[in-house]
């Protein structure tokens, strides 16, 4: 089968989408999928419990509900797939639908039911060391591409200094 | 506390920080020790993997500025991993006192920068591990409520000058989910041979699977199981409290250790000279091999204590046992020697001169 969108070269993978109107299917070869930001996973090194989560989401097409990256450490879903660890404590909010169902398989259960824990207040934290803090975040975002969660930060920089 | 050191003197460590091998505890002939692990992270900051290196060294810096607040850490050492020598990282291993993970001893091997310890006489704090903090206490023998108490202790005293990351459903956020909830592995090391020369093993290991029990080697996740020395932990840490995995692990424990009995008892009835001649050719072979690898050492050690525990051989401490499982291993030998060993070869001389003399000493065995 020829690429739908270039229709050169040969279709490798198949992109699926859902849409409001239903399942949309696309036949891509290696260079448009990648031009269109579509994974070709076929030589992704995934984690065991990448596995199972890509199984979790696709039997409960959760995937919609959940944010694509995470807003602090801007973590994906594609980072748990490779990796089968969380990039923060933030995470778990952005993948919570995913989450809950992939803690279910594991644990039999998805909610704690152990010793209860509230934060201590902690001194209001120097400016330096916010600022410090929003460009390490700054700087991992550029790294994982996610330009717009960039753009936000270097605001909130300039807005402290 | 005292200062960070870049090269490793064994004598600032409470007990060498070994106190959990000297055999004091309950069911110490078959358990050898119990660990119980708290995993925390710290709000604020990316999880350990995914943090830059500014934000770990911040993290480690805000950790020690709450320790004066921390008695249970008072007096502790702390050791920077990633100012210390391979073989001093290893060392560390070995004795139990920091993860494979931490010591930079995996298949990557470097260490992460800001990898910590800091190590107190009831428990330690690993800092940089794959989560932020883990908690551990490690007791001699079967010590389950002892082990947790002094965790508990640490984790409340810790908890509340250092924010962790906790979520209303979920529970302690760790980076990996199978830790997350309370963030507890409650494991003990203990020596099965009897139920290995007895065949059962497999169907009581493939029984504490369905328990919710998962077992490993010596030096946890990854390791190989080696010398009938078995790593039994829970499996899951969401959906149940700390005294619920506790006691469910004590339970099946306390089983473990009758059944571990009874095929002792059917060894010597079934088997009595046949197990008595291996057991003193393992004894033998240890008192005066010249070379031994470290397999052949712990397989020949699990011979030995077995025969210490049913009183074939006399003289001999468990104490002594348990301290040859860890100081008869490659980074321990090269710092008796005070040099690097050039390979395994030379490992394995060295080896068997440590162990011949150590159990030369005790003057042990004859009858």
């Amino acid at each position: 089968m020829l690429c739908e969108h270039c229709n050169e070269r040969d279709a490798v993978v198949e992109s699926i989408k859902v849409l409001p109107t239903g399942v949309k299917h696309e036949h891509l070869c290696d260079k448009c999928a990648k031009a269109k930001g579509v994974e070709t996973t076929i030589t992704m090194q995934q984690h065991a419990l990448g596995e199972m989560m890509q199984a979790v989401q696709q039997q409960a097409s959760l995937v919609t509900a959940d944010a694509a990256s995470c807003g602090f450490c801007g973590a994906t879903a594609r980072d748990f797939r490779l990796t089968g660890r969380l990039g923060c404590a933030h995470c778990y909010e952005a993948m919570e639908h995913s989450l809950r169902e992939l803690l279910r398989r594991l644990h039999g259960n998805s909610k704690h039911v152990g010793k209860r824990y509230i934060a201590p207040q902690v001194q209001m934290e120097s400016k330096v060391d916010s600022v410090h803090d929003l460009e390490d975040r700054l700087r991992r975002a550029v790294e994982s591409e996610q330009f717009e969660l960039a753009a936000e930060l270097r605001d909130r920089i300039r807005v402290i200094e | 506390m005292s200062a960070a050191k870049s090269s490793l003197d064994l004598s600032l460590l409470p007990d060498g920080g070994v106190r959990w091998l000297d055999a004091s505890g309950a069911n110490a002939d078959i358990v050898i020790s119990t660990r119980m692990r708290l995993a925390r992270n710290v709000s604020g900051y990316a999880f350990t993997a995914r943090a830059r290196e500014a934000e770990r060294l911040r993290m480690l810096a805000q950790v020690r500025d709450a320790l004066p607040n921390v008695p249970t850490l008072r007096g502790s050492v702390l050791f920077r991993l990633d100012e210390l020598s391979q073989n001093d990282r290893q060392l560390l291993h070995e004795r139990h006192l920091v993860s494979k993970e931490l010591a930079g001893l995996d298949a990557q091997n470097t260490v992460r920068s800001g990898a910590a310890v800091f190590l107190g006489e009831d428990a330690g704090l690993l800092v940089n591990e794959e989560d932020h903090l883990r908690l551990q206490a490690l007791r001699s023998g079967f010590a389950v409520p002892e082990a947790f108490e002094a965790v508990q202790r640490l984790d409340r005293e810790l908890g509340s000058h250092v924010p962790y990351a906790f979520h209303r459903e979920f529970g302690f956020l760790t980076a990996c989910p199978t830790n997350v909830g309370t963030g507890l592995r409650a494991s003990v090391l203990i020596h099965l041979p009897g139920l290995v020369h007895t065949k059962e093993i497999k169907k009581v290991l493939t029984g504490l699977q369905q328990m919710g029990l998962t077992y490993r080697g010596l030096y946890g996740e990854g390791s190989e199981v080696v010398g009938n020395f078995f790593q039994l932990s829970n499996q899951t840490t969401l959906g149940r409290s700390e005294e619920d995995l506790q006691e469910h692990l004590v339970r099946v424990v306390r089983q473990l250790i009758e059944r571990e009995e009874e095929a002792r008892r059917i060894l010597v009835r079934d088997a009595g000279y046949i197990i008595e001649d291996k057991l003193w050719r393992a004894y033998g072979t240890l008192r005066y091999a010249r070379s031994l690898t470290f397999d052949e050492a712990m397989n020949f050690l699990s011979g030995v204590r077995l025969a210490v525990g049913l009183k074939l051989i006399s003289g001999l401490s468990v104490y002594t046992l348990n301290k040859l499982l860890i100081f008869a291993q490659a980074a321990h030998l090269a710092h008796q020697e005070g040099r690097v060993l050039k390979d395994d070869d030379e490992a394995n001389l060295v080896r068997a001169r440590y162990v011949r003399q150590a159990l030369a000493s005790e003057g042990g065995g004859h009858q």
